[in-house]
C-alpha cells in the first residue's frame, strides 16, 4: 500500500501532476478575530467576492485539474448562504469536500441541510480548552461552547470531525487538555498546529510566540501521548517553524499538491504568495485553472528544484523538503528565492533564533485582533 | 505509559470510518480511500482486502478471510497474518473503524 498523499505521477515532462485539492476561500469575513489568523492583513471586501456561479465554475474547473478534494474555508465560510448550493454541486461533480470553520454560525438544521448536500467532514478549530481562554483568543463571546456544541453534532449526524487546534504562548501549556477534548468530542482526527506566522500571526509574532521551555514541554507531552492515541485518533502533528532545524515541506512542495482560491478569485500557489514581491497572479477570470496550474508564472516560478540556489540544489533532502517555505524566506531572509533560514544549513539561520528569542521574551505584548 | 493499540482479530467487524470513501479514480487508474484532508491508494491486494473485510455486509473479518483464502489459493493462516496486519494499519490511519 502506498502512504497517505502521493504525489500523482506526472502524464508527461512539460505537464505537471495534478494537485491532490483547491482551497477555496469564499470570504474574508470572519465573526471571530483571533491573531493567529493566516489570511493577509489586508482583508478582501465582502463585494470583492466571487458570487455562486462563479464558485460553481471555479469547482468544475478543480475537477478538469485533477483535484480530487476541495477545501471550503476563509475567513468563515459559513457566512455565504449560497455553502449548501456550492457543496451540493461539488459533490455531484465528484470531489470530496472538506469545511473548515469555526462552527459559531452553525446550527444542527444547517449541518443537516449541508449533509444532505453531500459533506462528510467538518473541521472545527478550538482556541483553548477552556471558554476563558479559548473566547479571549477568538475575540467572540460564547464561540468556544457553541463549537464544542457543534462538533458534538457533527459526530452524532455521522460526518466525520477534526479538531484544529492552533497552538500559541497563550495555551501552549494546556496541549493536554486540548487532547482530552478532542477526544472527548469523539472527534476523528485532531491537528495539533503550533502557529505558523503568516499574515495576522505574522504582525502579532512578539504576542504568541511561545519561549523554548513552553516549546519543550509542548513537545514531550505530545510525543509521549502518541502511542496511547494511535488507533482512537489521528495526530496531526504540526511542529513550530523557528524552532526547526530543518524545513518544513510547506503545502507538499510549491505546486505540488494544493492550489488557493482568493475570495476575489486570484489563484494562488499558497495563501501567503501575495507578499512576495515581483509575482504575476492570474484571476479565475483571466484562464482556467488547469492553464494556470499548468504554466501560470506564479505556479511555475518555484515549482521542482531547478530554481533552488545552493546549498539546496545540492541537498540530499530537496526532494523531501522541496526546498521549504517561499514566503517563510522573504519574511526571514528578505528573499523568497532564499534558502528557507529555519534550516540549520541557511546561513542567515542564526538570525531566525535571535528573532524568535527576542519574540518569545516579549511578553505582555497585546496582539492586534483580526479585522477589516 | 506507551500502550499499544489493539490488533484487529478475525472476531472484529470492521466499517469505513466516518467520511471515508472508497474511489475509483479513473483518470489515474486508482482504487483509493478519500478521507478527511488525506487519502490512500490501495494496491490490488489492499482493495481486494477492503471489499472482502470491509462493510456491513460482511459478517466479520474472519469471512473475509476465508473468502479471499479461496480467492488467492493460499494457505490460510498466512492469508489471516497478513490480513490482520493491513487491517490493523488501515484502523490505525483512520480508514476504518471497528
Amino acid at each position: 500500500m502506498s502512504c497517505a498523499l502521493p504525489a500523482f505521477a506526472a502524464s508527461s515532462a512539460a505537464e505537471p501532476a495534478p494537485p491532490f485539492a483547491v482551497l477555496m476561500e469564499l470570504t474574508h469575513r470572519c465573526p471571530l478575530r483571533c491573531p493567529y489568523c493566516s489570511n493577509p492583513v489586508a482583508l478582501d471586501s465582502a463585494s470583492a467576492e466571487l458570487d455562486t456561479a462563479t464558485w460553481k465554475r471555479v469547482l468544475d474547473e478543480a475537477a478538469d485539474v485533477g483535484a480530487l478534494q476541495v477545501h471550503f474555508s476563509g475567513g468563515e465560510p459559513c457566512v455565504r448562504k449560497d455553502l449548501e448550493e456550492l457543496i451540493a454541486h461539488a459533490t455531484e461533480i465528484g470531489l470530496y469536500s472538506n469545511l473548515i470553520t469555526s462552527a459559531v454560525l452553525l446550527d444542527r438544521p444547517r449541518l443537516e441541510r449541508l449533509q444532505r448536500a453531500g459533506l462528510q467532514h467538518v473541521q472545527i478549530s478550538l482556541q483553548d480548552a477552556e471558554a476563558t481562554g479559548a473566547d479571549r483568543v477568538g475575540g467572540f463571546k460564547g464561540g468556544h461552547a457553541k463549537k464544542l456544541e457543534v462538533a458534538r453534532a457533527v459526530v452524532r449526524q455521522g460526518m466525520a470531525l477534526t479538531i484544529n487546534a492552533v497552538l500559541h504562548r497563550h495555551n501552549i501549556d494546556r496541549v493536554n487538555d486540548v487532547i482530552d477534548l478532542a477526544m472527548d468530542l469523539g472527534a476523528g482526527r485532531i491537528e495539533i498546529a503550533n502557529v505558523q506566522y503568516y499574515g495576522w500571526a505574522l504582525a502579532n509574532r512578539a504576542a504568541l510566540m511561545p519561549s523554548r521551555e513552553q516549546l519543550l514541554a509542548m513537545d514531550a507531552a505530545v510525543r509521549g501521548r502518541l502511542p496511547e492515541l494511535a488507533g482512537r485518533i489521528v495526530v496531526d502533528y504540526v511542529v513550530p517553524d523557528y524552532y526547526a532545524r530543518r524545513p518544513k515541506s510547506c503545502m507538499g512542495g510549491w505546486a505540488r499538491r494544493f492550489m488557493n482560491v482568493t475570495p476575489r478569485g486570484r489563484v494562488l500557489p499558497c495563501h501567503a504568495a501575495e507578499t512576495i514581491p515581483g509575482m504575476t497572479f492570474e484571476t479565475v477570470h483571466d484562464r482556467s485553472l488547469s492553464d494556470i496550474w499548468r504554466d501560470g508564472p506564479a505556479f511555475a516560478r518555484y515549482r521542482g528544484t531547478d530554481w533552488m540556489p545552493e546549498p539546496c540544489q545540492s541537498c540530499d533532502h530537496k526532494e523531501e523538503d522541496w526546498g521549504g517555505c517561499r514566503c517563510q524566506a522573504l519574511a526571514l531572509a528578505g528573499s523568497a528565492d532564499a534558502t528557507d533560514p529555519v534550516c540549520e544549513l541557511s546561513p542567515a539561520h542564526a538570525e531566525v533564533a535571535v528573532l524568535r528569542d527576542r519574540d518569545a521574551a516579549a511578553l505582555g505584548t497585546e496582539w492586534t485582533y483580526r479585522g477589516l | 505509559m506507551n500502550a499499544i493499540p489493539p490488533h484487529i482479530a478475525e472476531t472484529d467487524r470492521l466499517r469505513l470510518a466516518p467520511g471515508v470513501m472508497l474511489r475509483n479514480d479513473r483518470r489515474r487508474g486508482q482504487w483509493m480511500l478519500m478521507g478527511p484532508e488525506r487519502l490512500l491508494v490501495l494496491d490490488e491486494m489492499a482493495l481486494a482486502v477492503m471489499r472482502a473485510c470491509v462493510g456491513p455486509e460482511v459478517a466479520d473479518v474472519a469471512a473475509g478471510i476465508d473468502r479471499l483464502t479461496v480467492e488467492y489459493d493460499a494457505p490460510r493462516t498466512e492469508v489471516a497474518a497478513d490480513v490482520l496486519e493491513m487491517l490493523t494499519d488501515l484502523r490505525n490511519k483512520g480508514y476504518v473503524v471497528t
